[in-house]
């Protein structure tokens, strides 16, 4: 399993990178951490003329502060980075928990934020859990910089709104509000979830659930989050965000697990996020 | 994705410079091939071993400025500057290192093809987390497959090289 032959070029900025890309006229791929696409290019999935690394592109490895109380986070931010730097921790320590789901060691030390993002399996964590804090990712283009909500980022099975010749660069968090929950049921750890949920709630009736692993995307769980809204500090609130959180669910069946199976994970994780995310409220 | 064009790609060469195990290595190197073909037939570095070719088994982890990593999901010439550790740089030159010493003591391995991944990975979780718990140990050796052992006995010569504190300083 080796790759076919490419062109290899390493652009030292990300506009240097988004002018390769055009030049390739779609006939080039990205490269940040690798942890997805060299094994599509081993197995020869992709067959690209031009691989754009964007290693060279240090620019792209920002951890900020932003001024409003929230992050801008480069692309090429590490998994093991986001897990471990303490302003994530501080600021979204929703981003920082999934951060510390995704694959082994060795990936989280190569994996990158917006690798994730841009790849957009929907069984991922930080396609969830950026979703859940309503993120916005800026999209660089031969006309500068757009920027899109994570609500309308996410198209479908592996596909987002990005152009072919445009490379994901920032990612911005807004101010995270207290109340966060994650959980995932995996075979193993290191494994894609076989379904998980994502929650962001401030207790007063503003929640974003967001499902993993339970569609063709990640999903906001609207009816769970109807439910926080209806009662946001009640003790019978989790119970009935899970009750709810399989309406907007529509899992595939796989060897892995069956859609119904998925289903019911997606109300026992409801319920276990939401949960957690309400005792980390202040009382 | 598919190239329409029908001329194939020309197979491209990149003049690289880094370091294997503080060794300077210096070659031409084809963009496509990966580190772990670069180890092992370019500079016959074998003990790294080649297993899945997509990033599953771990059997070709190999340190790359002190961190773990996928030797056959990184491409040779995007080490150019780096700092590359294998099983060959953690082995001392007579002898075994702590960490090799008790993985026999312990009988942590059967056929073996899986122990230098082991071996790195473990290294990088000692550096790190010089008292490691049993569920630490596994959760750092997760990504590590070994189709022999069961993994108990592997867990236990971790244990016992963190216990003895005699694991090899590796650079952060």
């Amino acid at each position: 399993m080796k790759p076919a032959p490419f062109r290899y070029a390493r652009p030292a900025t990300a506009a240097e990178a988004v002018t390769l890309l055009a030049s390739a006229r779609g006939d080039a791929k990205l490269l940040a951490g690798g942890q997805s696409l060299m094994p599509l290019l081993n197995m020869r999935l992709v067959r690209p003329t031009v691989l754009v690394d964007l290693n060279g592109a240090r620019e792209l490895e920002r951890i900020d502060a932003a001024p409003d109380g929230g992050l801008v986070l480069g692309a090429l931010v590490r998994h093991a980075d986001l897990a471990a730097a303490p302003i994530v921790r501080a600021r979204a320590p929703l981003l920082a928990a999934a951060a510390r789901h995704v694959g082994h060691t060795a990936i989280r030390n190569r994996g990158t934020l917006g690798g994730s993002l841009a790849h957009a399996d929907p069984a991922a964590e930080l396609p969830a859990a950026l979703l859940a804090l309503d993120a916005t990712l800026g999209l660089l283009g031969p006309r500068g910089m757009r920027r899109v909500g994570a609500d309308e980022f996410f198209r479908g099975l592996l596909a987002t709104a990005l152009a072919e010749d445009e490379l994901l660069a920032e990612i911005t968090v807004p101010v995270a509000p207290a109340g966060w929950g994650f959980a995932e049921i995996a075979r193993r750890p290191g494994d894609f979830a076989l379904a998980g949920v994502a929650a962001s709630l401030d207790g007063r009736g503003h929640a974003r659930v967001v499902g993993f692993g339970v569609a063709d995307r990640p999903v906001r769980l609207r009816a769970a989050e109807a439910a926080v809204a209806a009662a946001p500090r009640d003790a019978g609130t989790p119970a009935r965000a899970g009750a709810a959180a399989a309406a907007d669910c529509d899992p595939a069946t796989d060897v892995h697990a069956s859609a119904e199976y998925r289903r019911h994970l997606a109300t026992v994780l409801a319920e276990d996020a939401v949960g957690q995310a309400l005792a980390r409220l202040a009382p | 994705m598919t190239s329409g064009a029908t001329a194939p790609t020309p197979a491209e060469r990149l003049r690289v410079r880094f370091t294997v195990n503080d060794r300077p290595v210096e070659h031409e190197i084809e963009a496509r091939r990966s580190l772990a073909d670069f180890l092992r037939d370019d500079l016959a570095l074998t003990g790294t071993h080649v297993g899945c070719e997509h990033g599953v088994c771990g059997a070709c982890t190999v340190l790359v400025d002190g961190r773990s990593a996928r030797s056959c999901l990184l491409l040779a010439v995007q080490l150019d500057g780096a700092r590359v550790t294998t099983i060959e740089g953690l082995t001392p030159a007579a002898g075994l290192s702590p960490l090799q010493e008790a993985f026999r003591t312990c009988h942590a391995m059967q056929c073996g093809f899986c122990t230098p991944g082991m071996i790195v990975a473990s290294t990088e979780l000692l550096a790190t987390t010089p008292a490691p718990d049993e569920a630490a140990i596994r959760d750092a050796l997760a990504g590590n497959l070994c189709m022999c052992t069961g993994y108990v006995n592997i867990v236990r010569a971790v244990a016992q090289a963190a216990a003895r504190r005699a694991d090899a300083p590796v650079r952060p």
